[in-house]
Formats: C-alpha cells, sequence, structure tokens
C-alpha cells in the first residue's frame, strides 16, 4: 500500500501567553510512499516527525491537506478504522494482559465480516510470536519482560492485523546501544518479510541509514530533502541535512571563492571552481581529509583518537565553525606527517560542499 | 472531534441527572422550604413566605435543647478524641512488634454498624430492675452508688453518650494519624537526637508541628462530623429522643419531617439551614485559626 | 578528648536502655488497655448471645463467661422477628447500589479523565463543590421527591439517592489519570472504541482501586440508618439497622437482651469478616480518601 502525503499540515495553537502565535510543527508535506518500502522520518527533536507519524496513524487530525492509503483518502478515517499498526516509543502494553493476550488484543476487535475465528486468531497470534521470537514468553506479563522483549511484543501486537501500513515511533531508543543494533537488523528483516510498508521515525540518523529504503529529513516541520540514504548523504541539499547525517559530523569552514579557487583563510584548498566570487560555507566530511605534509590545510592538532580501524585526528581551525574531525583509515602514513602542534591535509574533492552564507542552500560547483 | 464532545457528555449523563434530581435540586428546594410560612405536607400549599419558620424553631424549647446537646457533644468529644488518638498512635509508632494487630484492632469499630454495637453499649451502661449492669458494678467497686445512665440523670447519659461517640470515631482518627506520623521524615529525629533534644521537646518542637496540618484537618471533620450527630444517640436511647431529653440537631430534623412529631418539612428546612450554618462558620473560623497557627 | 566524649556517650545510652524497658512496657501497657476497650463490646455482644435467657436475666451481677452456651437466641432471632428478611433486604439494597454506583461513576471518572469536550472543567469543578454540601440538608427534599413519586417501601426509593458519590468519582478519576496516554493512542490504533478501550483495558487496570471504592460503598450501605428509616415503614422492606431499632423497640420485648445481642451479631458478621479480608485495602482506602461514613 503506497502512502501519500499532500500538503499535510499541522498547527498547534500557542499556549499561554502567545495565545494567537500558533506553532506549525508540520509544515505543507508533499510526498509519496512507495509500496512495501521502509522509510525513515529523520530529523532533530521537535521537528515535527512524530507529529507527521501520528497524522498518518489518524491519531491527529492534520489542520490542512490530505493523507492517502492506495487510492483511498483516509484524511478523516478514525485509527481504528484505518488498518494501520504502530509501534510506540514505550511500547504501551497492557500492563494487566499477558503477552498473548496483548498480541490478540487487535484481532478481537475486528467487526462484521472481517471477524475471525477463535483458532484463526490464536494462529494469527502464534504466527506473530514466531515471526519476532517470543513464542517462549506468551504468558508472561509485560512487567516480566526486558526492554527488548516488550519492544517484540509491541511489533507482533502491530503486526498481527496485517496491517496496510507498519508505523514505528522511536522504536530503539529506549534499548541498549547492543541490543539496538540486532533489533534494527530484525526490523528490517521482518519489514522485506511482509513487504509491509513501514514508516519509522527516529533522531538516530545512523538507525534510519542502516536499514531505510528512503529518509525524509526534516526540520522545523520542514521537508529538508527525500532520497535513498547514500544518495543524501553523498548528495545533500543544504547544510543541515550535510550535517545532520554522518558522525562524525561535517566539518563547517567559512570560505570564500576568488579566481576559480576555494579559500580556508589565505589557503587555497581547492582549484578549479567554475563560480563567480562569493563567501560560502564549506562543508568537509571527516574521510574527506588525507594527512599530506604538503596539503594546503593546516591545522593545529589537539589529539588523535585510535579505535580499532579508524584514526580520528582531532584538529582545530580559526575558520572552523566547530572542532576539526578527520576519520583515516590507518595511522601508518599519518605518524610521519604531523609534527606535534600542527598536521596538514589535503582535500578529497568529492567530499566537499559549498553552501551559500545565508539560504545556507547546496551550491554546485 | 465534534464526536468526542457528545460521547464526554453522554458518559457524564447518569451522573449529571442523578445528582441534578438528588442534590442540586433538593439544595435550592430546601431554601424554599425554609421560607414557607404555614406549609402543609398532604395538600402541599402554603400561606406565604418569612421567617416564621425560623423564629418558630428558635423558639421551640426541643430544638434549643438539640442545639445545647450537640454543643456539648462537640465540645467534649472533639478534644478528647482527637488528643486521645495522637497518644495512642505516637505508642503505636513507638513499637514495632504486635503493631499490625493492634492496628487492625483499632479500626474494627469503623467496620460496624453504629445501631447495633450502640446496644451493647446501651446494655453495658443500662441499670434495670434484675441488674444494674456492667459498668454500675466497676463502679461500684469504687463505693458509687449504681447510676441509670440510660434513663436517668442528664449528666449521666451525656456522658454514655460521649464515651460511644468517642470510641465510634477513634478507628479513622488513628488510622489517619498513624499515617501521618510515618511520614515525618526519619531524619528530622536523627538531627533531633544529634542536637541531644529531649523526649518532649522532640515531640513539641517536630512532631507536632509537622503533623499539624494532619490534626487542624482531624479536628474540623471532627467538628462537622459530631454536629451530625444522629444515629448514635438513636442507638443508645432508641428514637424518642425529645422525650428523653438527648436530641440533636440533626434528630430534631428528622423528627420534624418524619414519625410521630412530623410532617413538618418547612420546620425541618429551617433547622437544616441552621446547622449547615453553624457547620460553615465554624469550618471558616478554623480556616481563619489555621492560617495563624499551621507553620507549613 | 574524643575518648571523654565516647565515655559519656555510652553512660547516655546505658541510661537510655534502662529507661526504654520501663517506657516501652507502659506503652505496651496502654495500648492493650484501648485494644481491651475496643474488643470489650464486641466480647460482650457475643457472650451475651450464648447466655440463655433465664441464666441472663439471673444475673444480677453480670458474669464475665458462660459454662452452658446455648444457640437458642440465634433461632429466636430469626423466628421471631424477620432478621432474615432484613439481612436479605440489606443484601440486595447493598449489592445493587453499589454495583449501579459503580457504573455510574466509572463513566463519569473516565469522560473527565480521558474525553475533551466543551463545559469540562466546568462541570468539574461543580462536581466538586456539591462534596461540600452535608447530607442533611438535601434529604429533607429527597423524603418529598420519593414520597410524591410513590416510592417508599420499595428498593428503588432505598437506592436512587445513594447511587452517586462525587467524592468517588473525583478518587477514580485521579486513578484514571495515571494510566499513561499511548495506552490510549495504542488501543486507539488496534481498533477499540472508547468504551471498549475503558472496559477493557482502563477498568482492569484500575481494578485496585474500584475493588476498594466498590468495599467502602457496602460497608456505607450496610450501616446506613437515616435514609431507609424515613423512606420505609413496612417491616418487608427494613433493613439490618432499622431492624435493630425495631427489634429493640418492639421486638422481644424490651428484656429479651441474649436474643437482641444474637440479632446484633449476625448483622455484624458479615462486615467483619469483609474487614478481615480486605483489611490492607479498606484502611489504605480510608487513610487516602480521609473520609468518614
Amino acid at each position: 500500500m503506497k502512502v501519500v502525503l499532500k500538503n499535510l499540515t499541522k498547527k498547534f495553537p500557542g499556549a499561554g501567553r502567545n495565545k494567537n502565535d500558533s506553532v506549525i510543527a508540520v509544515n505543507n508535506f508533499n510526498f509519496e510512499i512507495p509500496d512495501g518500502k521502509l522509510v525513515g522520518l529523520l530529523g532533530p527533536s521537535g521537528c515535527g516527525k512524530s507529529t507527521a507519524l501520528n497524522m498518518i496513524c489518524g491519531l491527529l487530525k492534520p489542520t490542512e491537506g490530505k493523507i492517502f492509503f492506495g487510492d483511498e483518502d483516509v484524511t478523516n478515517t478514525e485509527p481504528e478504522d484505518r488498518g494501520v499498526g504502530m509501534v510506540f516509543q514505550n511500547y504501551a502494553l497492557y500492563p494487566h494482559l499477558n503477552v498473548r493476550q496483548n498480541i490478540l488484543f487487535p484481532l478481537q476487535n475486528f467487526k462484521g465480516k472481517d471477524k475471525l475465528s477463535k483458532e484463526e486468531m490464536l494462529k494469527r497470534t502464534d504466527e506473530a510470536a514466531r515471526l519476532v521470537q517470543i513464542e517462549s514468553l506468551m504468558d508472561r506479563k509485560p512487567s516480566e519482560l526486558s526492554g527488548g522483549q516488550q519492544q517484540r511484543v509491541a511489533i507482533a501486537r502491530a503486526l498481527v492485523k496485517r496491517p496496510k501500513v507498519l508505523l514505528l515511533d522511536e522504536p530503539l531508543s529506549n534499548l541498549d546501544a547492543r541490543l539496538r543494533l540486532q533489533t534494527r537488523e530484525k526490523i528490517r528483516n521482518i519489514q522485506t518479510a511482509t513487504g509491509i510498508t513501514t514508516i519509522f521515525v527516529t533522531h538516530d540518523q545512523e538507525e534510519a541509514m542502516s536499514i531505510c529504503d528512503v529518509i525524509v529529513v526534516m526540520n522545523h516541520g520542514i521537508i529538508q530533502q527525500i532520497g535513498k540514504p547514500q544518495e543524501v548523504y553523498d548528495n545533500p541539499l543544504n547544510l543541515f541535512v550535510a550535517k545532520f547525517l554522518g558522525t562524525p559530523p561535517v566539518n563547517v569552514f567559512k570560505g570564500k571563492i576568488r579566481n576559480g579557487s576555494l579559500y580556508i583563510g589565505e589557503a587555497n584548498v581547492l582549484g578549479g571552481i567554475s563560480m563567480p566570487d562569493r563567501d560560502v560555507y564549506i562543508g568537509i566530511r571527516p574521510e574527506g581529509f588525507l594527512a599530506d605534509k604538503d596539503g594546503p590545510l593546516e591545522c593545529s592538532l589537539e589529539r588523535i583518537q585510535i579505535m580499532g580501524r579508524d584514526v580520528t585526528v582531532v584538529a582545530s581551525h580559526k575558520e572552523a565553525v566547530d572542532t576539526v574531525r578527520a576519520v583515516m583509515a590507518s595511522d601508518n602514513d599519518l605518524l610521519g606527517e604531523k609534527s606535534d602542534k600542527y598536521i596538514r591535509f589535503s582535500i578529497k574533492p568529492k567530499k566537499v560542499y559549498l553552501f551559500d552564507r545565508k539560504s545556507e542552500e547546496r551550491l554546485k560547483f | 472531534m465534534k464526536r468526542h464532545n457528545i460521547t464526554g457528555w453522554i458518559y457524564l449523563l447518569p451522573a449529571i441527572l442523578f445528582l441534578g434530581a438528588f442534590m442540586v435540586y433538593p439544595l435550592i428546594d430546601v431554601f424554599i422550604y425554609s421560607f414557607e410560612e404555614g406549609y402543609n405536607f398532604t395538600s402541599q400549599t402554603f400561606g406565604g413566605i418569612g421567617f416564621y419558620n425560623y423564629s418558630y424553631i428558635l423558639r421551640d424549647p426541643y430544638f434549643l435543647q438539640a442545639i445545647k446537646n450537640t454543643f456539648i457533644l462537640v465540645i467534649i468529644t472533639v478534644p478528647v478524641s482527637t488528643g486521645l488518638a495522637l497518644l495512642i498512635s505516637l505508642g503505636l509508632s513507638s513499637i514495632k512488634k504486635l503493631k499490625k494487630f493492634y492496628q487492625t484492632v483499632y479500626f474494627l469499630p469503623y467496620v460496624t454498624n453504629t445501631l447495633a454495637v450502640g446496644l451493647v453499649f446501651m446494655i453495658l451502661f443500662k441499670k434495670t430492675a434484675y441488674s444494674d449492669g456492667l459498668i454500675n458494678m466497676l463502679i461500684g467497686m469504687f463505693g458509687a452508688e449504681p447510676i441509670d445512665f440510660i434513663d436517668g440523670p442528664y449528666w449521666a447519659k451525656m456522658l454514655v453518650l460521649c464515651i460511644y461517640t468517642v470510641w465510634v470515631v477513634m478507628p479513622f482518627k488513628i488510622l489517619v494519624l498513624t499515617s501521618a506520623l510515618a511520614s515525618v521524615d526519619e531524619n528530622y529525629y536523627k538531627a533531633a537526637k544529634v542536637d541531644g533534644t529531649s523526649k518532649l521537646r522532640i515531640f513539641t518542637k517536630i512532631t507536632v508541628p509537622m503533623i499539624s496540618p494532619i490534626i487542624f484537618y482531624l479536628v474540623v471533620t471532627g467538628f462537622i462530623g459530631a454536629f451530625k450527630a444522629y444515629s448514635d444517640v438513636v442507638a443508645l436511647f432508641g428514637t424518642d429522643l425529645n422525650a428523653a431529653e438527648m436530641n440533636t440537631i440533626v434528630g430534631y430534623i428528622y423528627d420534624m419531617l418524619y414519625g410521630n412529631s412530623g410532617g413538618y418539612p418547612s420546620y425541618a428546612s429551617a433547622a437544616a439551614i441552621i446547622l449547615f450554618i453553624i457547620v460553615l462558620t465554624i469550618t471558616v473560623i478554623n480556616l481563619m485559626i489555621s492560617k495563624k497557627h499551621i507553620y507549613y | 578528648m574524643s575518648m571523654r566524649k565516647n565515655n559519656i556517650s555510652d553512660k547516655v545510652k546505658i541510661k537510655h536502655k534502662a529507661g526504654n524497658t520501663v517506657s516501652i512496657s507502659l506503652v505496651y501497657l496502654f495500648l492493650s488497655l484501648w485494644a481491651l476497650v475496643v474488643l470489650f463490646p464486641f466480647y460482650w455482644m457475643l457472650l451475651s448471645s450464648v447466655k440463655s435467657y433465664s441464666a441472663y436475666t439471673a444475673e444480677f451481677t453480670p458474669k464475665f463467661f458462660t459454662l452452658s452456651p446455648t444457640l437458642q437466641n440465634y433461632r429466636e432471632a430469626f423466628t421471631t422477628v424477620p432478621l432474615g428478611r432484613y439481612f436479605i433486604n440489606t443484601v440486595i439494597f447493598t449489592v445493587l447500589t453499589t454495583a449501579i454506583m459503580l457504573a455510574v461513576i466509572i463513566f463519569a471518572a473516565y469522560a473527565f479523565s480521558r474525553l475533551e469536550f466543551k463545559g469540562k472543567n466546568f462541570v468539574f469543578i461543580a462536581f466538586l463543590s456539591l462534596m461540600m454540601i452535608p447530607n442533611e440538608l438535601v434529604v429533607i427534599t429527597n423524603f418529598v421527591t420519593i414520597t410524591n413519586l410513590d416510592l417508599r417501601n420499595t428498593f428503588t426509593g432505598l437506592i436512587l439517592p445513594s447511587v452517586v458519590s462525587v467524592f468517588y468519582i473525583y478518587l477514580l478519576k485521579e486513578n484514571f489519570s495515571q494510566i499513561p496516554d499511548v495506552l490510549y493512542y495504542a488501543s486507539k490504533v488496534d481498533g477499540t472504541s472508547d468504551i471498549k478501550y475503558l472496559l477493557k483495558v482502563v477498568v482492569p487496570i484500575s481494578r485496585p482501586t474500584l475493588v476498594t471504592v466498590a468495599i467502602l460503598k457496602i460497608i456505607e450501605c450496610w450501616n446506613s440508618y437515616v435514609w431507609p428509616r424515613l423512606i420505609t415503614d413496612d417491616q418487608n422492606y427494613y433493613l439490618v439497622s432499622n431492624g435493630i431499632q425495631e427489634i429493640r423497640e418492639n421486638g422481644f420485648g424490651r428484656e429479651n437482651i441474649p436474643a437482641m445481642m444474637a440479632a446484633v451479631v449476625v448483622i455484624s458478621l458479615p462486615l467483619i469478616i469483609i474487614f478481615l479480608v480486605f483489611r490492607r485495602r479498606i484502611m489504605e482506602g480510608v487513610s487516602r480518601g480521609g473520609i468518614k461514613g
């Protein structure tokens, strides 16, 4: 089932003194989620991604715009009639029901011709439980389960009614780091196996990048960019997207273009830029630096972090907006290139992005 | 959203209907009744509007007796029961063994039928032709003459009533005070001990101030409860309370409404409103005092 | 310096200990004395109820025990006066009132805690302000209303005015509000209507509070005296409280105390059993609610 959002907008009335100023949580969304894909809604907290999810689910009514499931307009359909499954951040398992009863719960609400026989319900409950591997926990109460187990029960409960669309609201945020890695793989596998169109909300870009077919990057209620994770990473449309994707984040410098060359301070870091003279922001991915004793960019060296395969050089530069972090594959060639205080880099042109100083939009060169 | 609007009202409807019919409407009606003069219950007509009902009951010796009885009851039982409950709660909070047992026993009167146990009290205190009763036997051991506490002199009847009232209200007070004492932070006591404070000083300077809001709450509810005394009086002295000189304000209201002397809802209403005004005044006075003396 | 200090505190400790034993004993003595005061009337009613009539009247000085207990008084209590009928009436009254009240207050509390509608806050404050109204003020009109509706000597008349308790609505609303919102959203997505969510999720989760409220209401109903007395004068509709009063004034003749005590034991027993079973719940509920029935 494809999901189409048209001019979707949600305004919340202001509270207290700001009663007349409404807050625009979601501003004029337009996009289409293709059938059977896993889509990640990604953005910092307060960007409106949960609001968008709640509107798709039906718990919130949009102020303007429409939502389509396939060709059907569901904008004014109640959540119980939309046929969506949802996994909440805190899982929202019913504390007084055991695991089996929790998973059964949505099936027992089917009415009319959809009504299932008792055996059919139990069969589907077992199927869902098997899918998330919780068959051995069926008689336990939620309070007797670990966080990861509760999470899987929540997924089973969302899947059991074979929803047209599966919605996941920060499903991994309450798990510890190791479990998070496993669970996200699991979610990807289940999604692939069932082929249900799935929308996944997260503030963790790594999570979204690793499992999503498509990511939607949001900020302040506005869609910044939609695309395949790698495309968005390689080709950010603006400074926000560039900064939001990738760990360590992109390094931002204040720079300028003079006579077809790119300058950071007085250093000419890149040539062959076909653009008139202007001031720009320069974004350089951490992997875009090469340690090079003849390189044009000289930074003050702060420290070197060796973490297994990778080496991170932490440095500073007066034109840099933040600390400079460069990631390199091995430290062998690095040791010769640095003095105690300084390190010089050359830059990989493919890992450099230019942005307008005012609009922060990407500039192609 | 619109659908929700209606749902909310539908869910509330039964409660609103019942409260409207049996609380709000009667509340308005009782004021109207109290000003309708010469109301006739059978024909449900009245002669005029005015303060006659109030002036009548305020001149009625039975009502004055009821007010006197009620005030005596309130003034004796509230301080006595609160003080006694505080002592018992302090005792309870200083022991560990048998604490649960004592708490359970002390709470027992709360769940028993006031009328039924009142009968037992009556028997304990009553002097009959064939027996002086248990209490008379006990006071006889100290050389006192037997007294009929149920049909005898006024002070004796009042004494029994006060004793029974205290017995009835104690469970609630002990329970509330015990949990109040348990909620006082241990650290205050530890700090006081380190400072070498005496036990009495700890009690008056730490415990009492810390639980003063609860004591105050008990006094106010105690006042209100005692002003509404009725069924325990009936249990001891029977339904003809006027004859026994033991009527209370609430008893007077019901007698005016129903029974041998009944059929006068207007008088009953006037009496009920006077009761309400008394209770309200005392609550307000209590509130004003508490603003000065409650420590936090 | 520090040595001396230690010495002193040791001495103080020893002194305290000796004083403690004495004072603890005094505390136990005092507490036991009050326990005796509380329990004695119960003992006395039980004792008197098993003494035979002749033995009881023969004791000019009451005896603290009996060597020839009899159940004759209990037989008499059920045969001479319609104690069984009073008992059944009270059970019917208590069960119906409690059940209807629970239904009414569950819906009202749910409306206040979960549903959004215009005027909600206003109605809620209006409800709360009704808590201050003493029952004595409204009982007069209710008596007239029920009389005019020709509902005297009926269960309807007995039950109607006591099926709503603003206080319990308030208590339940607080309880319902503690259930996380997200459960409501989850059940919405699971395809549940409001009513189903209320009955299948809210009510089971709030069961402890509901049980407490029900027990407190049962106690209140079982002991209610004033309203039943006003509204019934037909013995067939008497509740136990009115029954006991009737027994006292006209029943066994004023002198048959043992039979009277047997009746008292019978009507006190159900609540004492409920109390012993739900002791913790009841005491918690009463101290939390701070209500005096």
